[in-house]
């Protein structure tokens, strides 16, 4: 039962805009006062700084603007930002808990 | 974001299954996390019903058997595997007690493959008629187990170790359905004294069945084995022959069928990752729908534990006190505490240790390094060379004390 069947693999660019698929679940588990994600075969444990970024990613977005948002947060370069994010993303998109 | 360097701002937890008696098909390699406490589990154990025709006296049910009226309803089960779909769980065991037992069998197998759960079915296989089978197998049944006493040949001595008259010959019929069906069979044979010296015959048995897998699984000694071990308990020449044999087996047999052995941990130096790991990939459902981290941590008295009608699974996996009090290796004692071995067995079983030290928190007999051990491992050496009391069958009430039966029981008695 290990077989999916082979996608085209989702790269991220500034441009993409994401989003995590319906059965991807992120929650606040109150009893730690942390976030998890919930993915068919895995649990994710996503830093502070991971849940801001997935709370952003809704589809309509793009990855540029969440950077332009958390640099103004952050008062940090866009470019560190936007490129920390795109690694991010990416990683957790070849997981299959992010789509763009 | 004050790091430039390139950073992992999640981490991810793999979750596997990597030993123990719960065996998962799923065979990934361990990636050691100790950052992340808590993983999604695997596999879930639902134990449909206590109900069950045999009454084998190594069973692992409580010896508190659960009654008919407690037991979920239909919809409840329902709700426990969309529930376990959810939460990451990969895997379903639908056992017992015998859940053919179970008339609405059928309605689970269905939902849970629909929620995209793997389904196997662990059963004795007395009660199955072929097109009960077939039927499963379209409502979506992935996979069959089928436990054995003995083999054929010896269908007397597995029948009487079953309390089940036929049961061997039976079992032999629906494994032959099994694979007709063309659906993937294992076969498990509790090993102990009265089997033991069939070892071979029993794993040549199960590749004469079509068996694409057997366990050869050494009696684990709690609930009813435990109230059985001096009648079970093989001596440790007879154990060190049978594992000789796996070897040589497992050799011989390389690509024809996948030998599963669970040693008896009288006979380790060191204990068993009981459940691979408490809390981290395993969850045991009654069949009043009390949630446990191992089918037998009911014996730890001082555990309370939830039930899924009261509360999400997930919750009670994540929150749960009775998930959350032995996960992990915090709660360790020495000489566990520092031992570079407490990741790879977390100190063995926690049953064990609260049944023969009263603190389920301290290092299992089992273990070698446990100052218990060596009085522990003396009992299996001189029982088991001892005449064989007669079995205590597995029956509700069977395990009170009575005065003992001065014969061996008959499956007739039953
Ligand atoms: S071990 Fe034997 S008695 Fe116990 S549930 Fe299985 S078949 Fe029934
Ligand atoms: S001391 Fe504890 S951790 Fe070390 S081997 Fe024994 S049971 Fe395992």
């Amino acid at each position: 039962m290990n077989e999916t069947a082979p996608r085209q693999r989702t790269v991220i660019s500034a441009e993409s805009k994401p989003a995590m698929p319906r059965y991807i679940k992120m929650r606040h588990d109150a009893g730690r006062d942390r976030w998890i994600i919930l993915a068919p075969e895995r649990l994710f444990d996503p830093d502070p700084i991971a849940v801001e970024v997935l709370k952003l990613c809704d589809g309509a977005r793009t990855v540029g603007e969440i950077a332009e948002h958390l640099a103004k947060e952050y008062n940090a370069p866009r470019e560190d930002i936007e490129a920390d994010i795109v690694t991010m993303l990416q990683d957790l998109a070849d997981k299959g808990v992010v789509k763009a | 974001m004050n790091e430039t360097a390139p950073e992992k701002h999640v981490k991810e937890s793999t979750v596997t299954m990597d030993a123990g008696e719960m065996r998962c098909d799923a065979s990934s390699a361990p990636s050691p996390d100790p950052s992340c406490v808590i993983r999604a589990p695997i596999g879930l154990l639902a134990e449909l019903t206590h109900r069950c025709p045999l009454q084998c006296p190594y069973c692992s049910n409580p010896l508190e058997l659960e009654k008919v009226n407690t037991e979920l309803t239909t919809e409840e089960w329902q709700k426990v595997m969309r529930q376990a779909a959810q939460l990451g769980i990969l895997q379903v065991h639908l056992s017992g007690g015998e859940p053919t037992a179970r008339r609405d069998l059928e309605e689970i197998i269905t939902t849970a493959s629909e929620a995209g759960l793997y389904t196997n079915l662990i059963t004795a296989a007395v009660l199955l008629k072929r097109d009960r089978l077939e039927k499963l197998k379209e409502c979506g049944l992935d996979h069959v187990q089928i436990s054995i006493q003995d083999i054929d040949t010896a269908a007397e001595n597995a029948d009487r170790i079953g309390g089940y008259k036929g049961g061997s010959a039976k079992k032999k019929e629906v494994a032959g359905w099994v694979r007709e069906l063309g659906m993937p069979l294992t076969i498990n044979a509790p090993i102990h004294r009265h089997n033991i010296h069939n070892v071979e015959a029993i794993i040549d048995y199960a590749v004469s069945l079509g068996a694409g897998r057997v366990e050869v699984a050494h009696v684990q000694y709690y609930a009813w084995a435990l109230k059985n071990r001096a009648s079970l308990m093989p001596t440790r020449e007879a154990f060190m022959e049978a594992a000789r044999i796996v070897e040589r087996k497992r050799e011989e047999l390389k690509g024809i069928i996948v030998i599963d052995a669970v040693v008896p941990d009288y006979y380790a130096k060191f204990p068993k990752p009981c459940m691979g790991g408490w809390g981290k990939g395993i969850i045991n459902i009654t069949p009043s729908g009390r949630v446990l981290p191992c089918h037998a941590a009911e014996s730890i008295t001082q555990l309370e534990f939830d039930n899924v009608k009261d509360r999400p699974l997930a919750d009670i996996w994540l929150n749960g006190d009775a998930f959350n009090k032995y996960r992990g290796t915090s709660w360790m004692k020495e000489p566990c505490r520092t031992c570079p071995r407490r990741e790879v067995d977390y100190g063995g079983c926690r049953c064990q240790a609260f049944a023969l030290t009263g603190d389920a928190a301290n290092t299992d007999p089992a273990c070698s390094l446990s100052p218990m051990h060596e009085e522990w491992a003396k009992v299996a050496d001189v029982e088991s060379h001892l005449a064989s009391p007669a079995f205590i069958y597995r029956r509700p009430g069977g395990a009170s004390p009575k005065p003992a039966p001065a014969k061996t029981p008959e499956p007739s008695d039953a």
